[in-house]
């Protein structure tokens, strides 16, 4: 499959020093992920407990980013956010993964009629503004978590397909998937055996990239009221219902609102550096 | 050839904006069903449950015919522009969205200038510092911008600028071209950041790509001044994808906007999108989504066009072959 030769050089060369700003955005995507888990374990108070008698209060000693104005831990309601924030959009990029894949591998590798229908409707979805249809459609069928979930999977999916045709389509007029052909493997074997491992590290680094989108996109969802239901610990809701206490608490909205885009942006650059090498080392091929 | 290879790119573009726009016109009209709740009491709103309304509703919107039958006259109003009447206000759909257009168009166009004026030197500038501070200054800027939700930004910027220092206000329209661009400043750079970094990665990747041209050197070589071989040489051939870009980045702003303008409580089309879904108002809903992916389709359509005639070896190349 790799020319012996190639391999060293492609190695030495791809020995690249993995910068600061990546271990940094490594640890976020590490820290969210623990508070995801452990986040009821680690916060300090109950993030759903109301106590009207603190009411809203700036951050102190006791309350390290203060209250909203019902008196809830805003430092307990960010850790235990983390959940929301991270379940949909892995689910999300899973999904699109298993989705983008599979009609990829087919459309790539079948080609004619199958190809071309597959492609319409990538073609459709890309035309279509995301966000406008995630609105309309979750609004109107009456919001929910799970049901912006499964439609941000519809929705992402094409990125993926697309992806993995184009790359399906540089592995097809190799040598080893005609040898594989006259081998008599049946195609299925070839796409998912032979291919499949090849087209992986583009598909990993997209699936990062997905996971951001898909957060960013759950949680202005959230944020218009759309996904998680009110008062629940959700960095998209919290931003939304907190939004009035600018002036009193800010960083009741601010704590929210930038953990929003500190994990989404971590996870562009861990996909971006991701894409970046693995798309190097495939050139080297 | 060419006016004649022109005719037919635009005829085919044409069909299909119309074949989209039919598949998108038809999920619009299901909206209606897939609702939750039976059509005649989404379409009730808040009159009275009587079996003399229910009977009414039904003719309005002729709910005794088959499901195509309902979609083909729903459609042959709606080209002429007559989406029915809103269920919460009443009014006829077409005048809720008039009232409220100028404000998204002003807020998208203002953002777009941001992005345009901004993002495109900047990416050049990262281009021409490749792999230094500034390079990765600039770059991380618009990682950030993308990762940034148009809400996030607009209450960090609503922090900064408005509450800890009072630069620009915290709310309102303004009245007025200038009043109103101040007011507008906040929303439309909230926006614009989300945008942001499309094109710088766009100018970027396409500036040094055009830097690396063989004609770039040969210009050098004899001793053509500097900037001339960056404006005139490297620069205006790297602005072509840019400009072909142009188009899908005006379409996100004006999806984008609905975030900013629930954020900043303005009354545009896309507050106007969210308020309509969240109260059910189905005629509105569909109204508004079918206009704005109409907006949107056609603004791609003339980039694409666009494209045409900004890159000649599209234009002539093709023609004359």
């Amino acid at each position: 499959m790799i020319p012996a030769a190639e391999l060293p050089v492609a190695r030495t060369r791809r020995r690249a020093r993995v910068s600061i700003l990546i271990v940094f955005c490594f640890i976020v995507v590490a820290v969210v992920a623990v508070f995801a888990i452990f986040g009821n374990l680690i916060a300090p108070y109950d993030p759903n407990e109301q106590n009207l008698l603190v009411g809203l209060t700036r951050p102190s000693s006791t309350y390290w980013l203060g209250t909203d104005d019902l008196g809830r831990d805003v430092f307990s309601r960010t850790i235990v956010g983390a959940r929301t924030a991270v379940v949909g959009p892995i689910l999300i990029a899973l999904g699109a993964m298993l989705i983008g894949n599979t009609l990829g591998l087919i459309a790539g590798y079948k080609g004619g009629l199958v190809d071309s229908t597959i492609m319409r409707w990538v073609d459709l979805m890309w035309a279509l503004p995301g966000l406008l249809v995630a609105i309309v459609v979750v609004g109107v069928l009456g919001g929910g978590y799970y049901l912006s979930v499964a439609l941000l999977i519809l929705l992402t999916a094409p990125y993926d397909t697309r992806i993995v045709r184009g790359a399906t389509l540089e592995q097809r007029a190799l040598p080893y998937v005609e040898a594989a052909r006259t081998l008599g493997l049946s195609s299925k074997r070839i796409m998912v055996r032979h291919i499949w491992p090849n087209v992986l590290p583009l598909v990993v680094a997209n699936t990062f990239l997905n996971f951001a989108f898909s957060l960013v996109t759950l949680s202005a969802l959230s944020f218009l009221g759309l996904g998680v239901g009110p008062g629940t610990p959700d960095w998209g809701r919290m931003l939304a219902e907190s939004q009035t206490l600018l002036f009193d608490n800010p960083a009741a909205a601010l704590a929210p609102g930038g953990m929003i885009v500190i994990t989404a942006a971590s996870m562009n650059l861990i996909g971006d550096w991701l894409y970046e090498r693995l798309s190097d080392r495939g050139r080297a091929r | 050839m060419s006016p004649r290879f022109l005719a037919l790119f635009i005829a085919r573009r044409i069909v299909a904006l119309l074949v989209l726009l039919l598949i998108i016109s038809f999920g619009v009209f299901t909206l209606l069903y897939l609702a939750p709740g039976s059509v005649e009491d989404i379409l009730r709103g808040t009159r009275p449950q009587t079996p003399e309304t229910t009977q009414a509703i039904r003719e309005q919107y002729h709910l005794n015919d088959s499901f195509l039958m309902q979609y083909w006259i729903w459609l042959k109003d709606a080209i002429h522009g007559d989406f029915g009447s809103s269920i919460r206000t009443s009014e006829p759909v077409i005048d809720g969205i008039e009232s409220r257009a100028a404000l998204s168009a002003y807020l998208g166009l203002y953002a777009f200038a941001i992005v345009m004026l901004f993002g495109v030197p900047l990416g050049a500038l990262a281009a021409l510092r490749k792999r230094t501070t500034v390079d990765r200054g600039i770059v991380g800027l618009g990682v950030v911008g993308v990762s940034a939700p148009a809400f996030a930004t607009g209450i960090f910027l609503l922090y900064l600028f408005a509450v800890r220092v009072s630069w620009f206000p915290a709310y309102g329209q303004g009245s007025g071209f200038w009043d109103r661009i101040w007011h507008l400043t906040l929303p439309a750079v909230a926006l614009a950041l989300t945008g942001m970094a499309l094109v710088i990665k766009l100018t970027r990747a396409a500036m040094i790509n055009s830097l690396d041209q063989d004609y770039v050197v040969f210009a050098r070589a004899r001793g053509i001044p500097a900037r001339r071989v960056l404006v005139t040489y490297a620069f205006r051939n790297a602005l072509v994808p840019v400009v072909t870009a142009a188009g899908l980045i005006l379409g996100y702003l004006l999806t984008g906007a609905v975030l900013v303008e629930v954020t900043f409580a303005l009354p545009g089309v896309g507050a106007l999108l969210v308020e309509s879904v969240t109260f059910k108002d189905v005629p509105m809903v569909q109204g508004v989504t079918l206009l704005v992916a109409a907006v949107i389709i056609l603004i791609n359509l003339l980039t694409d066009v666009l494209y045409l005639f900004v890159d000649p070896r599209v234009r002539f190349g093709r023609g004359a072959s």
